[in-house]
């Protein structure tokens, strides 16, 4: 048996297009099983309140993390372990990624886990941190980003950013395209924009002067809005227990 | 087919004219794109593929008034090689030095420098693809030409495409390289490239399997040898991972930025299926070509089973391209995938070891070169550390051991006793094996040399490993360390601080390492230069140049002793 086998491969040690076209069908297998069921299991990504797509702002603020490489030794995506849960908060959902083009989990902890950052410092610490960690956390071995702090943000095509980001499936209405330029002025209190109203699009968006310097809307300030609102958007406080004992 | 052999140096006047035409077509539109860019830095990419067309046309025009070159059917076509191992060597030692870098600022953050293009953020990605597709790359694609030609007795198909393959992964790797260091990134591991320089790749790298599947087309042999299975696998998957992980949507047509066309949970499955199989195409399939034809012929035996070189191949390939979730254990990613990617990834260990047990067993009855041959236990080295790394892998993608050694240290020392022991060594073991003969030199300068590259690789290796083990299990026990009154023991900084020691001993390896790559500098640009070293004699492979040739009247040769069958 096992000569004739060999001597069935004979034929295709022997053909080039014959050994390109089995070895694309072997590999394709395993991305085709593993990768395609999680566009249409509907559980994949189960429905949770509260998560909105980014405000320009923030999404500007994103951008700026991707750029400087700081996924590298952050991580975004807490484990349901004890220690992770105890340390860094509830363990991160899927929906809280559903509009996260890329994802950006990490997958090392250089530094801590980021998922949950939001909130849980000062602007004014994020400022200092970000400008001399060292200031702040003597063992750190963070690079510092004192240059975000002079250079402004300069976001002339952000409504652009928007369209890209719907096309591939972000939920942005036609006014939020529209009014993207001056939400980012709003947010970052660099305008008289009605806050109130870039609440209602965008729940729980925090319009103020993030980074100290009322006179400067600057990469601080988007930098600072994307991590004060980071894994704040899900209440788990409100979550209610779904089984219920006798 | 001879036109291919022609193009770049016919002195037709009319070609010359129409090539150096779309030269300065591309070059007028590159310029104008920088003009209209919608950020910086695509205005300076533009302005480097301007500078790019620019060279090329320069020499275009050079060849008018010069005598063609006289094809040589009767001889391989080994330039492109030439520049290839010289490429190799080159951007080892760069993707080297980078390493040394930010292995300095985990342990000194002093040496970020205070500027933003040399912060770690910026750094890390230049270190990466520099190691793994600028030395990897270009080593791949250098023995890939050099082993097909003489597996298949056949000239290179298309050489002006070969040069073109060559040229347009360096201009590649510039774009990628500078890219990183201005902020230009998709913010995919080792798939950091932005849109249009995907694009670029995606041409460099069908033209690169049309020159590999051309010269097999011509080939004299009727079998194709198992080395070239895997180069074919390599080109093929790593051609299907790219197109489908960089699917992204550009704001604009003439800005660096995009946006990935998936999100979430589905995007990091797609790029940990792209990233796992960068490793196991690019860095598995691939050098496991390498090692299919450079082993047996230093060893000078024949490869030991050609049956187990059939069941592996099809079994590592099939299997591979599951183990991707395992980058993301307890993540979330549904548990069906997860547990799926385990199982595979637990699999995946016997096809590896079959083509760690092929290599090694081709030495049976040569293990004595071992001691002897210092290419040859080079060589050996590399599948040694293969054979470690594959069972260290499967172990760490098993769940309970992932929820330890994942987001540490120890992921970093599991890839780089890969990198540094397999593809690291496997590729020296290959460049020396291949500069003399591609230079017509008698050996190379120096064997001893060789040896000193050696201990000095596996001494930092060694180093490297060993810290990055130690320093990943701290970090993993310290994180979830319980005092007796039930709350976590350790801060963060805490666990920072306690890792400073293992740091500063893996720069210390790394520069081991780097110190090795510098014999290996020395010794190849003396072997070019025609030099041969004043030492005691060391063994090595024998080499007949005038064996060293394409059959000229295709498929009628006598078999050639090659390893296989």
């Amino acid at each position: 048996m096992a000569i004739s086998f060999l001597q069935k491969h004979k034929v295709i040690e022997r053909n080039v297009m014959l050994l390109m076209v089995f070895a694309l069908l072997v590999v394709a297998v395993g991305g085709i099983v593993e990768i395609a069921p999680l566009f249409w299991i509907k559980e994949t990504v189960p429905k949770v309140d509260g998560v909105r797509p980014y405000t320009p702002l923030e999404l500007a603020g994103r951008n700026i993390y991707i750029r400087e490489g700081c996924s590298l030794c952050h991580s975004q995506m807490i484990r349901p372990f004890r220690d992770e849960v105890e340390r860094y908060g509830h363990y991160s959902l899927a929906s809280e990624s559903m509009y996260d083009h890329p994802f950006l989990w990490g997958s090392e902890r250089t530094g801590p886990d980021l998922a949950r950052v939001g909130g849980r410092y000062s602007d004014e610490w994020h400022r200092q941190h970000l400008t001399d960690p060292r200031s702040v956390v003597p063992e750190s071995i963070m690079p510092g980003y004192a240059f975000l702090a002079d250079r402004n943000l300069e976001l002339p095509h952000i409504d652009r950013d928007l369209m890209a980001l719907r096309d591939v499936g972000v939920p942005y209405s036609d006014d939020d395209v529209k009014k993207a330029v001056a939400d980012v002025l709003t947010q970052g209190d660099f305008s008289d924009g009605d806050k109130a109203e870039l609440a209602k699009r965008y729940p729980g968006a925090q319009s103020r002067d993030y980074d100290g310097n009322p006179g400067r809307l600057t990469e601080m300030d988007a930098l600072i809005a994307y991590l004060q609102m980071l894994g704040t958007q899900v209440d788990f406080k409100k979550a209610a227990a779904r089984e219920t004992a006798k | 087919m001879n036109r291919g052999d022609n193009a770049f140096q016919g002195v037709d006047l009319d070609d010359v004219v129409t090539r150096a035409g779309g030269w300065l077509l591309l070059i007028f539109l590159c310029v104008s794109a920088a003009g209209f860019a919608a950020d910086t830095g695509f205005a300076v990419h533009m302005m480097i593929c301007a500078a790019a067309a620019t060279i090329a046309a320069f020499y275009t025009l050079r060849q008018v008034g010069r005598e063609p070159e006289a094809a040589r059917p009767d001889r391989y076509y080994d330039d492109v090689i030439r520049w290839g191992v010289i490429a190799t060597v080159f951007w080892g030692v760069a993707g080297f030095l980078v390493g040394i870098l930010i292995a300095s600022q985990l342990s000194w953050p002093i040496f970020n420098l205070g500027l933003e293009y040399t912060s770690f953020g910026r750094l890390r990605p230049l270190h990466t693809s520099a190691v793994i597709f600028a030395f990897g790359g270009n080593a791949l694609i250098a023995t890939s030409f050099y082993v097909v030609q003489r597996t298949c007795r056949a000239r290179l198909f298309a050489p002006a495409l070969a040069r073109f393959v060559f040229w347009g992964y360096q201009l590649f790797i510039v774009l990628a390289a500078t890219g990183y260091m201005m902020g230009i990134t998709e913010g995919r591991e080792y798939a950091e490239p932005e849109w249009y320089v995907d694009i670029w790749l995606t041409i460099v790298w069908v033209s690169y399997l049309v020159v590999f599947v051309g010269t097999i087309v011509k080939r004299s042999e009727p079998h194709i040898y198992v080395a070239n299975w895997f180069y074919l696998g390599f080109i093929i998957t790593v051609a299907m991972l790219h197109l489908v992980n960089n699917i992204s949507v550009p704001p604009s047509w003439l800005g660096s930025k995009s946006y990935s066309a998936f999100s979430g949970v589905q995007d990091a499955l797609t790029q940990w299926w792209y990233g796992h199989n960068a490793v196991g195409f690019f860095l598995t399939a691939g050098f496991l070509g390498m090692m299919y034809y450079f082993v047996p012929k230093q060893a000078e035996r024949p490869i030991y089973s050609y049956r187990l070189s059939i069941v592996h191949f099809w079994s590592l390939i099939f299997l591979y391209i599951w183990a991707g979730p395992h980058h993301l254990h307890y993540t979330a990613l549904p548990d069906w995938a997860q547990t799926l990617g385990m199982v595979f990834s637990v699999m995946l260990w016997m096809p590896s070891w079959g083509g760690m047990i092929n290599g090694l067993m081709t030495l049976n009855g040569a293990w004595d070169k071992i001691r002897t041959d210092p290419i040859i236990r080079m060589m050996v080295f590399a599948l040694a550390f293969y054979g470690m790394s594959t069972f260290e892998g499967p172990m760490m993608s098993v769940k309970s051991v992932n929820s330890l050694s994942h987001y540490t240290n120890w992921t970093i020392g599991h890839v780089h006793s890969g990198a540094l022991g397999w593809n690291g060594m496997i590729t020296f073991g290959a460049i020396y094996y291949m500069t003399p003969r591609l230079w017509g030199r008698e050996r190379l300068y120096s064997l001893r040399m060789v040896n000193w590259h050696f201990w000095c690789a596996t001494l930092g290796i060694v180093l490297y490993a060993s810290s990055m083990w130690v320093a990943g299990i701290t970090q993993g026990l310290m994180w979830r360390e319980y005092g007796e009154d039930g709350y976590l023991v350790y801060s963060f900084a805490e666990v920072v601080a306690a890792l400073h020691p293992y740091y500063v001993i893996r720069t210390a390896g790394g520069l081991l390492y780097f110190a090795g790559a510098i014999f290996m500098v020395w010794n190849v640009w003396m072997t070019i230069a025609g030099k041969l070293r004043d030492e005691a004699p060391m063994t090595t492979a024998a080499f007949d140049p005038a064996k060293d040739r394409p059959v000229v009247p295709a498929r009628t040769a006598a078999p050639v002793p090659l390893a296989a069958e």
